[in-house]
């Protein structure tokens, strides 16, 4: 059985027909081709699928699409603006945040929802706001040293 | 490349696909969507030793929307495996299964969920065994057999090496001492599960994309298993969402999804599930060791006589070179005068275990440095002065035959005890806290392959086209290391290019020369190598042409700033891409190829093909621990870590390799394990 989705995903409309039962992560990927959202434990223990839903970081493996019709979803498709990288992912590159990469769409959104509630944070607040998301390859120091460096950016841009 | 000024080798900068990775343009396996393309899953035994008496897919084959189902009756039946010693797997069982997660059976439908559903239709038959599930258990039912090859009943290898007298050393040493160690198994458990996708094409080429880090070993090994001529087979290499060693053998997934993409003529993804990555794993052996060791009043190591036993899980897979590298690098890191080694690879019903980060020589490197604790805490003398005074020598031979170069390894020592200030804080801090020293070597690459040939280890092509473009075809899979990036510093510091003026090509065993694959540590140095030598082939044209051009000798030029001009009068001179002009009018097109095959140094005896290399990595680090006096809880509170790498060709990701293996690190040691239930 198939329900007509309407889902609002980086700004714009999308409509998407899909077994109401298939996760966000499923119909993003398979549905709409969105494959920057990564496929991980798909139990919500590892943080890889992360998305923003109205702003707050959600493991899009134990959402479900209907649920979040009429609200603002956000991928790491839709993180740059045009052309220009969100200072989140040019930080991350710049310092080898980013090794296999394939943690990295989760975590560059769930940085990105903290910097928007807390435009300052300390080393302690970055770890907190990170911890459900694991990455194997960089041991995190150069993830905690990109959120922060982003950070700096965005408060030097903002004043 | 004899340079003494460079402008891009040794500077931090970010890696060439660090864009498309923090953009999410990187296209993993999982992410290859194609037209037509059906999705695959295998079914996998509950048991973990059973024989099978009846597999029945009819009930499977008649779910609408399933495009084929196989067993291993539909496949050749010929057993396989990484290492030739050891053609022991299927991938799809036929009379037996070995362990929990040995897959029986695979279906190709329309989606994901129709395959499960389908895989959950088929029946199969088992007739339970008895499960052998550690090392004494197997040791001690012989009657009992997972294998019916081996040394010994359920000994999948059993080696034994002697270098010089080891008992006279211990007579005459004034400490002697005998300890046991167990290093538990872990997991690499990259976040990426592996995934590949197959296309059999109409005119019966076959095409597998798959996150391997050894696409080479994959094509070579599925000719065998699909009885296919190996010219009519392309391997892609995805970039790897990480690997550590766990994407190292051909894996039953791929070659399943290319039995039912030929059936159904379909593409065929198959993605494992993270459940799966842990049955299929190769992960770190767990290690029972005994260790006797002979010193000095000095400190100094007199003899060693090392035993190691492996629980090797179901499998060989690499196993019988784990079991050598068990007993391979103690005389690399220490001066050890007299060795003797004696390692037993036994098989069980568990996951097969295989190389992880470092490949099978952590878990000896824990048993000796804790040992070397022991006896210098015996001896009254410092730990950190103790291992200095013990230091494998520079440009020798040691006593199993393995031939160190340079090493830094006291540098490193000196650097870790003075940025720690271990000299006041050891014996002076309080209850409750700790510091401890270790050291380590390992390989820089591999000296042999996996199947004994003459051909290098290493190849690249490098090509320069008319735009400027520099476009680099190499074997080798980047895991995230970064070793792309790597091939184009290298090739753009030759020619005087932009990292960003080269394209690096991935694995294609269609247009890319062989590399043997992302591992050992070995693709900096080896396809490294390769692109070095290619790209001054294609200079070497380029100057001629320019030299001949500009009336002057090819001796005089040099290449930088994206610039071909004569040393030291910049404005005599012509842009690269007029460079590459000016050299293929005159010699055609420009493709030059480059090699590299390590230094022939294996040991002549068995087994001494494992453990040489072109020259070894060392490290030192100390650690800061805080102790839970009541519960026993153990958290490094700081770690001082110093690697000789030799020249950091980008710092910035030798840090990153440093970091994460540090982590990694601390979670095998107090954080990981392995439950069997």
């Amino acid at each position: 059985m198939k329900t007509l989705l309407t889902l609002r995903i980086n700004g714009e409309d999308r409509d998407v027909l899909a077994a109401a039962h298939k996760t966000l992560l499923e119909v993003l990927r398979e549905d709409l081709n969105l494959t920057g959202t990564k496929h991980g434990c798909e139990l919500g223990e590892c943080g890889t699928c992360t998305v923003l839903v109205d702003g707050l970081p959600v493991l899009s493996c134990l959402a479900l699409p209907i649920e979040c019709q009429g609200r603002e979803i956000r991928t790491v498709e839709g993180m740059a603006r045009g052309g220009d990288l969100h200072p989140l992912q040019q930080a991350f590159a710049e310092l080898g945040a980013a090794q296999c990469g394939y943690c990295t769409p989760g975590i560059l959104l769930t940085a990105e929802a903290l910097l928007e509630e807390t435009p300052t944070p300390t080393r302690d607040e970055i770890k907190h706001a990170l911890a459900g998301n694991l990455c194997r390859c960089t041991g995190y120091t150069k993830i905690l040293d990109g959120v922060e460096l982003a950070a700096l950016r965005m408060k030097g841009a903002r004043t | 490349m004899r340079k003494d000024r460079f402008s891009i080798v040794g500077q931090s900068r970010p890696k060439i696909d660090a864009w498309a990775k923090v953009a999410g343009e990187t296209k993993f396996a999982d992410d290859l969507l194609m037209s037509r393309m059906a999705h695959g899953k295998l079914l996998r035994s509950p048991h973990p030793h059973a024989l099978i008496k009846r597999i029945d897919t009819t009930r499977a084959r008649a779910l609408p929307g399933v495009y084929a189902v196989i067993t291993g009756r539909d496949l050749p039946r010929v057993k396989f495996g990484i290492l030739p010693v050891s053609q022991d797997e299927e991938a799809l069982c036929v009379e037996k299964v070995r362990m929990v997660g040995d897959a029986v059976a695979a279906v190709a439908a329309v989606d994901e969920e129709t395959a499960e559903r389908a895989a959950e239709l088929i029946e199969v038959e088992y007739e339970p065994l008895r499960p052998l599930m550690s090392i004494e258990d197997s040791l001690a039912h012989p009657e009992v057999r997972i294998h019916e090859y081996g040394d010994r009943p359920n000994v999948h290898k059993a080696v034994a090496l002697q270098f010089g007298d080891v008992e006279a050393a211990f007579a005459s040493s004034d400490l002697v001492r005998e300890d046991v160690f167990f290093f538990e198994g872990n997991t690499h458990l990259p976040m990426e599960q592996h995934s590949a996708v197959a296309q059999w094409g109409a005119d019966g080429k076959l095409t597998l994309w798959s996150s391997t880090q050894t696409p080479h070993y994959v094509h070579r090994l599925l000719a065998k298993i699909l009885d296919v001529p190996q010219a009519h087979i392309r391997v892609v290499a995805a970039p790897v969402g990480g690997g550590f060693g766990g994407k190292l053998d051909p894996f039953a997934h791929e070659i399943a999804a290319c039995k039912l993409a030929q059936l159904s003529g379909r593409p065929v993804k198959i993605t494992l599930t993270r459940e799966e990555v842990f049955y299929v794993h190769r992960g770190r052996h767990p290690v029972l060791m005994w260790i006797k060791t002979g010193f000095r009043k000095d400190g100094a190591i007199t003899g060693m006589h090392f035993r190691s036993w492996l629980d090797g899980g179901a499998y060989g897979s690499y196993g019988v070179a784990s079991t050598f590298y068990t007993g391979a690098l103690q005389t690399v890191t220490y001066q050890i005068p007299v060795y003797k080694f004696e390692g037993a690879r036994v098989f069980t019903n568990k996951p097969p275990c295989g190389p992880k980060r470092g490949h099978g020589t952590p878990q000896p490197r824990f048993a000796m440095e804790c040992q070397i604790d022991k006896a210098a805490e015996q001896l009254g003398l410092d730990p950190a002065d103790m291992r200095r005074r013990n230091l494998a020598e520079p440009f020798v031979k040691t006593a199993n035959h393995l031939t160190v170069t340079t090493i830094g390894l006291g540098e490193c020592i000196d650097r870790v005890v003075e940025a720690s200030g271990w000299r006041e804080k050891r014996r002076t801090l309080p209850p409750g806290k700790g510091i401890g020293i270790a050291c380590s070597s390992y390989l820089t690459g591999a000296g042999t392959a996996i199947y004994w040939n003459d051909m290098p280890h290493s190849g690249v092509v490098v090509r320069a086209d008319r735009s400027g473009l520099v476009a680099v075809l190499c074997g080798a899979t980047d895991i995230g290391q970064g070793s792309d990036s790597i091939l184009a510093y290298l090739v753009a510091e030759v020619l005087g290019i932009e990292p960003k003026d080269i394209r690096v090509h991935p694995a294609d065993t269609d247009l890319t020369p062989v590399d043997l694959g992302s591992y050992s540590s070995r693709v900096t140095l080896m396809a490294g190598n390769a692109a070095i030598q290619a790209a001054e082939r294609l200079r070497g044209k380029i100057f001629e042409a320019v030299a001949r051009k500009l009336e002057t000798a090819p001796e005089r030029l040099v290449a930088e700033d994206r610039r071909v001009f004569v040393d030291g009068d910049p404005d005599r001179g012509v842009d690269f891409a007029q460079a590459v002009v000016l050299a293929e009018s005159l010699f055609g097109v420009l493709a030059f190829p480059g090699s590299y095959a390590p230094p022939k140094r294996a040991g002549k005896y068995k087994g001494g093909g494992v453990g040489p290399s072109p020259c070894y990595s060392y490290s030192a680090c100390v650690v800061e621990v805080d102790v839970d006096r009541e519960t026993g809880e153990v958290k490094p509170s700081e770690v001082w870590i110093a690697h000789d790498v030799g020249r950091a060709l980008n710092p910035l990701l030798v840090e990153g390799q440093v970091e994460g293996s540090v982590y990694m690190g601390l979670g095998e040691v107090l954080m990981e394990e392995q439950v069997f239930r």
